[in-house]
């Protein structure tokens, strides 16, 4: 599997946002990514399905390099955005992070105010007025679909929201320093289906603005939500396509197994 | 193979485990209320003792000669002002180190050699520290001073400050500080603005503690500030301080020495009581 995947009949408008080359990753002496190759297209949102150890989340953490705050986790190969290798050392990795976010399964509000939980982010590269930060922590509370809810207690702590409440703070936090790439790291599995639900619809409106990957361990959550699938199996990439196809009509044996159930 | 187990009320092995459950109790019980009884006598005493010399002038009037009215006032001041400089000096050399340990100390032989030297120092005995800055200060300058006594106390606070901020810092869960990452943000910025945020109110109660602690420090103020008869602001000449002064005039036949004394430690506990309600009630660490 050397030749850089494509998913098949991919849009003629979207643009390849991230190429992942010939990567694989090592967790000390364990290899957590076998060889992988894929295009993160632009604008689109592309899921990440597999059993549990796949190297789904992996494959994710390698995209804003996250792995670097953790000594003996080590990546090989090649990821390139916007013409650059993020792995190479040159790459200045806060400068990365604030380009491409992430969300994390479990909602992690920073021990402050609401609103300072929105502009933390932003503070930390762009020097807004009162007013301006204002309005944007206004439109990233929007864009979140919570802005509702809390709009009367911004001074209140981040922890005082409930669950699904949190998580869709964090996604604000995350879309209001304006990324080029949005990752989501199962972001519903700790939620009820009505936060779920709040989300999957709050995807589908930020891809026109953003590139959006999201690993999830609900086949039916990729199915619902994204434009590609790729499927994964002990850190091998086995197919990746559009979603339509790989769940309806999988090109790899292993794929339908999965897919119909037959493992988990 | 469908057999049920053999759980049952009237089993013998269930009811010896409820006959050792209920002796067990009663044994945890007794050994509080043997904690509580001595804990309750100590205050009962000292407050008894202490209260009938507890009076405006014990604040105001300086520490007298034997047979003559007087009051603690000078002492209390050389306490509050040696111990003040101790906490000012030890707070940021034990958050800095504590923050090292926590954050910087992964990997490398600096770290853990440095946590084993806190360790020993954390449970040295006082008199030793006291010892210590008596033989490279006292002795070169050849006078006691205010200085030494903050910083034989300053020694002995900057271990308990270290321990606790690191423990509290490697409380903090990782998906916070990953999430602060995922934004960009640079580690001194993750360890300062949502690390250190996180876990103010234990890092405060550490420097509190220490506090606490050293305000009953008597053996190594013996060596470096020793203590002083008269009012004195001079922290380069010994200086007068509750602990000693409650050693000296205990020690003593003199009956309103002895008042005095006792009035000194109902002051020096009731100090670390509040403190600790302090950090209990104001400081109180919530949970990540």
């Amino acid at each position: 599997m050397n030749a850089v995947l494509q998913p098949a009949e991919a849009p003629v408008t979207s643009a390849p946002k991230i190429t992942v080359k010939n990567l694989n990753f090592f967790y000390g002496g364990f290899q957590g990514l076998k060889d992988i190759n894929l295009n993160i297209l632009e604008r689109r949102i592309t899921a990440f399905i597999g059993p549990s150890g796949c190297g789904k989340s992996t494959l994710l953490r390698t995209l804003n390099r996250m792995y670097d705050l953790y000594p003996g986790q080590r990546a090989e190969g090649e990821i390139l955005m916007n013409g650059k290798n993020i792995l190479d050392k040159s790459q200045d990795v806060n400068l990365l992070r604030a380009k491409v976010g992430m969300v994390f399964q479990k909602p992690t509000p920073f021990p402050m105010s609401i609103y300072d939980n929105i502009a933390f982010g932003v503070k930390l590269y762009e020097s807004l007025s009162k007013a301006e930060m204002d309005e944007r922590v206004e439109w990233a509370l929007n864009k979140a679909a919570i802005w509702g809810e809390v709009k009367d207690k911004l001074k209140q702590s981040g922890l005082s929201l409930s669950g699904g409440q949190q998580q869709r703070l964090c996604i604000a936090r995350a879309v209001f320093v304006k990324p080029e790439v949005v990752l989501l790291d199962e972001p519903t599995s700790a939620l009820d289906p009505i936060s779920t639900a709040k989300i999957e619809e709050l995807l589908n409106e930020l891809k026109t603005d953003y590139t959006i990957a999201i690993v999830t361990h609900n086949m039916q959550q990729a199915a619902r939500v994204s434009d590609f699938t790729a499927y994964m199996y002990l850190g091998d990439l086995v197919e990746y396509g559009v979603t339509d196809e790989i769940f309806i009509k999988p090109k790899k044996k292993e794929t339908e197994d999965y897919i119909t159930g037959r493992f988990g | 193979m469908s057999e049920r187990n053999q759980a049952s009320p009237t089993s013998s092995i269930y009811k010896r485990r409820l006959l050792i459950n209920r002796l067990a109790l009663i044994l945890a019980l007794v050994a509080m209320a043997i904690g509580m009884f001595f804990l309750l006598w100590i205050l009962w005493v000292l407050v008894s003792k202490g209260i009938g010399g507890i009076n405006l002038a014990v604040f105001t009037e300086m520490t007298p000669p034997p047979g003559s009215p007087g009051g603690l006032a000078n002492a209390i001041f050389g306490s509050v002002v040696m111990v003040g400089v101790a906490t000012f000096v030890a707070t940021p050399i034990g958050i800095l180190a504590g923050i090292y340990l926590a954050e910087f100390g992964k990997q490398g032989w600096v770290a853990p050699v440095t946590r084993f030297v806190n360790d020993i120092l954390l449970s040295a005995p006082s008199i030793i520290l006291g010892l210590f800055i008596y033989a490279i200060y006292v002795a070169k300058v050849q006078h006691f001073s205010g200085w030494a006594g903050s910083f034989a106390l300053a020694l002995i606070a900057i271990p308990v400050v270290v321990r606790t901020t690191e423990t509290m810092l490697l409380l903090v869960p990782s998906s916070l500080r990953e999430a602060a990452a995922a934004l960009g943000a640079p580690q001194w910025k993750i360890i300062t603005l949502i690390a250190m945020r996180a876990v103010s109110g234990g890092v405060i109660t550490g420097v509190l503690l220490a506090v606490a602690r050293i305000s009953g420090e008597t053996a190594p103020l013996l060596f470096t500030a020793l203590n002083n008869q008269f009012w004195s602001a001079d922290m380069n000449q010994p200086m007068a301080n509750l602990p000693v002064v409650i050693y000296q005039f205990a020690m003593s036949p003199f009956e309103n020495w002895q008042s005095l004394a006792w009035a000194g430690a109902m002051l020096i506990t009731f100090t670390v009581l509040a403190i600790n309600i302090l950090t209990r009630v104001v400081f109180r660490q919530r949970t990540y």
